[in-house]
């Protein structure tokens, strides 16, 4: 509570007068500006050291680092006390790569890389051209060609050997690049004049937004050949892909309404008085305007996604986090599972919050 | 700009009334009904002829059957030899209960934290700054395995974690004391229940007296008697036994009090952190959005801090904070399914259960579906409602 009696200090205690030594004045103002404050800083200070000490005394100064090669006897040793950080050296090819073969493992290494590439050039705004979406069909080509193989002298491996960082961007990557056109149109069928689209996209948009992911990946996992004529069959990565490109659908198209929806009346007026087609109107004038305000929401939309594709682990598809679970099966190594959780977490981390800081950054130069 | 050029006639209506657009717009809505049902027969009729190749009945007539299937821990008393419906009925309690308590602690440790941002004091915002960071950008089927990991890592019942007396904790999950609930207690706690109803309708009456005539009457004379006073007095009439069960252990487990198993524990504790941090930062922009002069004329007229902070300051802030607010309780709801990874039964792990036992896959799923958008709409309905009595009434 006393954190609520703090809101209104800020400015008046930031108006003092400015003397003294910097470091006692900032630790003044910003730790020790009332009683109340001191009080619960001494307390955090504690609490955080015995913390950082707790942890430091775990993760680093009572680890075990390395071990020979199949051997955990060294971590079995300091368990309770220390970590096992040989555990991520021993395994992290397969956290990685899952049981894609061995030697090929460059190909997928080499996929995470041109993903990476891919995100961190379709952040730069001055890149925003048409000439993206071209390198964009390009480098998803040649990420299929890396991970399938069969041309070009590699060696075909088939989608049931992929696992991992590959199949987690995989899901992630193509869950929007075929979600977001899927959104849109979902998003002008919600705003549509025509009765029967616009029910239909607002059934769509409820239906898939009221269940869990869950529901739906059992859906694409058991139900699907249910649907489809018999022998066709298709792989159960693809199946779950559908599922996560109709899942993105209708959270994508929630924003871009939301976007559509600040686009002024008047834009929409003067697009008809040129004589704008339907679609000609939405591609030139109106979408251009409702994407480019909800933009940080599409990447806090991104963000979510990205996080949730790795509920794929209940329907046995090896993606990063399944193959962290699956890769502390092995008996030896079985008692480590939290080591491998915060290594796979970190990874996980690394990607969010980098979209995270650069929607922060959007957000604080579109003018607003 | 004048031209000379002849204009071109108007184009010639050819269904009298009925214009180019209205025909263009039956047109698309034609292709896309068409395309929709096309799409659904196609599904319709391979599913009749798979279903039928493979010897699977539809319908919800299994249902009926009796379900043999354990269910460990339970709200609702279930035993194997049940039915179908009530395992359904008994895995969407134990939802409920994740979600309704889940809610309510995600709430709490959100709006602390949120509020903790707001801090001039550096360590406690930086605190919160790296706890909502954090948590947010992990995913939370990977939060919730790590907290599994950690239950099952606690030591064994004998050598249980005391933190205060009577609770413990160890791989058979949290125990605690509890008071066991029986006709007495729950005529006390309906006591109670009837008591605010009334409050709630005499506290509106007063308001609206006041409204009339500007004098301020004070509500909490008769909270006093109807929530506090009563159920006490009928506490003593009936002289219901308040005897706090504290648990102990005998042999290899504990007897008494009430104990939260390890995955229940594991899915609240994964849940409640997770959505906190979300319900963290609604709550921080939600107080950012009130303008600063509101809280210097407050100042200014010299409120007390609680005052300011409840009649001035919450009431503009909610409306920020609610609309969100409410979806993220729907996703803390949708994400309650995750316990499915970890083996606690909800409602979809029991359906998933029913579906490999069955086949019946159709009818299993679109029982979770029904019981999510029921529950999806419910609390929207409600948030809605909430919403508009909030809201800001504008000419």
């Amino acid at each position: 509570m006393t954190a609520i009696a703090d809101i209104p200090e800020a400015p008046r205690a930031a108006r003092r007068p400015q003397i003294g030594n910097p470091v006692l004045r900032w630790l003044r103002t910003n730790l020790f500006s009332s009683i109340p404050n001191g009080i619960l800083s001494v307390v955090l200070l504690a609490v955080l050291a015995k913390g950082l000490f707790s942890f430091a005394q775990w993760g680093i100064a009572n680890a075990v680092w390395l071990t020979p090669a199949n051997d955990s006897s060294a971590c079995r040793a300091v368990r309770g006390v220390g970590a096992c950080w040989a555990i991520i050296p021993e395994k992290y090819r397969f956290i990685l790569f899952g049981t894609y073969p061995f030697d090929e493992q460059w190909r997928p290494a080499l996929a995470v890389l041109l993903f990476i590439a891919l995100f961190y050039l379709s952040t730069r705004r001055a890149l925003w051209r048409r000439e993206l979406a071209y390198l964009w069909i390009g480098a998803l080509a040649l990420i299929s060609m890396l991970m399938w193989g069969g041309i070009l002298g590699l060696s075909f491996v088939s989608q049931d050997r992929w696992g991992g960082l590959p199949v987690t961007l995989i899901l992630a990557t193509f869950g929007l690049a075929f979600g977001f056109p899927l959104g849109i149109l979902v998003a002008l069928g919600r705003r549509s004049k025509l009765p029967a689209i616009r029910s239909l996209s607002v059934l769509y948009v409820e239906l898939i937004r009221g269940v869990p992911l869950v529901s739906l990946l059992f859906m694409a996992s058991v139900m699907f050949p249910l649907f489809m004529p018999n022998g066709f069959n298709i792989d159960k990565l693809l199946r779950a892909q559908v599922a996560i490109i109709l899942f993105a659908g209708a959270y994508l198209a929630e924003v871009i309404r939301g976007g559509l929806q600040a686009v002024p009346r008047g834009q929409y007026e003067a697009a008809d008085a040129l004589g704008l087609s339907y679609w000609r109107k939405n591609r030139l004038i109106v979408l251009p305007q409702a994407i480019r305000h909800v933009i940080p929401p599409l990447v806090n939309t991104f963000i979510a996604f990205f996080k949730d594709t790795s509920l794929v682990l209940i329907i046995g598809i090896f993606d990063l986090l399944t193959t962290a679970k699956t890769a502390i099966i092995d008996p030896a190594w079985q008692q480590f599972s939290v080591e491998v959780y915060i290594f796979v977490a970190a990874i996980y981390f690394v990607f969010c919050f980098a979209m995270s800081r650069y929607s922060r950054s959007l957000e604080a130069t579109s003018g607003r | 700009m004048t031209s000379d050029a002849p204009r071109p006639p108007p184009r010639r209506r050819f269904f009298g009334a009925f214009g180019q657009r209205e025909l263009k717009g039956l047109f698309w809505q034609a292709l896309v009904v068409g395309i929709a049902v096309a799409v659904i027969v196609f599904l319709w009729s391979n599913t009749v002829t798979n279903l039928s190749a493979r010897r699977i009945t539809t319908g919800f007539a299994f249902l009926g059957r009796e379900a043999g299937m354990p269910i460990a821990d339970s709200l609702l008393a279930y035993n194997p030899r049940d039915s179908y419906l009530w395992a359904f009925v008994v895995g969407i309690a134990n939802t409920l209960r994740v979600a309704v308590i889940g809610v309510v602690l995600a709430t709490i440790l959100g709006t602390v934290i949120g509020i903790s941002r707001l801090s001039a004091n550096w360590l406690l915002s930086r605190l919160a700054a790296v706890y909502v960071e954090t948590l947010r950008d992990i995913p939370l089927l990977l939060q919730l395995l790590f907290w599994y990991v950690l239950m099952q890592a606690l030591p064994a019942a004998r050598a249980a974690w005391r933190p205060i007396e009577g609770v413990f904790l160890s791989n058979r999950g949290l125990i605690l004391p509890a008071i066991p609930i029986g006709t007495p207690q729950l005529c006390v706690l309906g006591t109670a229940v009837l008591g605010l109803v009334v409050f709630y309708v005499i506290q509106r009456r007063l308001i609206a007296q006041q409204m009339r005539d500007g004098k301020p009457r004070p509500a909490w004379p008769f909270g006093l008697g109807l929530l506090v006073v009563l159920p006490a007095a009928v506490s003593v009439l009936l002289g219901v036994p308040w005897t706090v069960e504290w648990p102990q252990l005998r042999g290899f487990n504990f007897v008494g009090g009430l104990t939260l198993a390890p995955e229940y524990f594991a899915l609240l504790i994964a849940l409640v952190t997770y959505t906190s941090a979300f319900i963290a930062e609604i709550v921080r922009s939600g107080i950012q959005s009130v303008p600063r002069g509101q809280w210097d004329a407050a100042n200014a007229l010299g409120l007390r801090r609680s005052f300011m902070l409840r009649q001035i300051i919450l009431p503009q802030a909610l409306r920020v904070i609610v609309p969100p607010m409410t979806s993220q309780y729907l996703n803390l709801t949708k994400n309650s399914s995750l316990a499915v990874a970890i083996g606690y039964q909800d409602v979809v792990s029991i359906a998933n259960t029913t579906l490999n036992q069955t086949g019946q896959a159709i009818e299993a799923i679109a029982l979770i579906m029904a019981v999510f958008l029921t529950i999806s709409l419910g609390i929207s309905f409600f948030m809605n409602w909430y919403n508009s009595r909030i809201a800001l009434v504008e000419r």
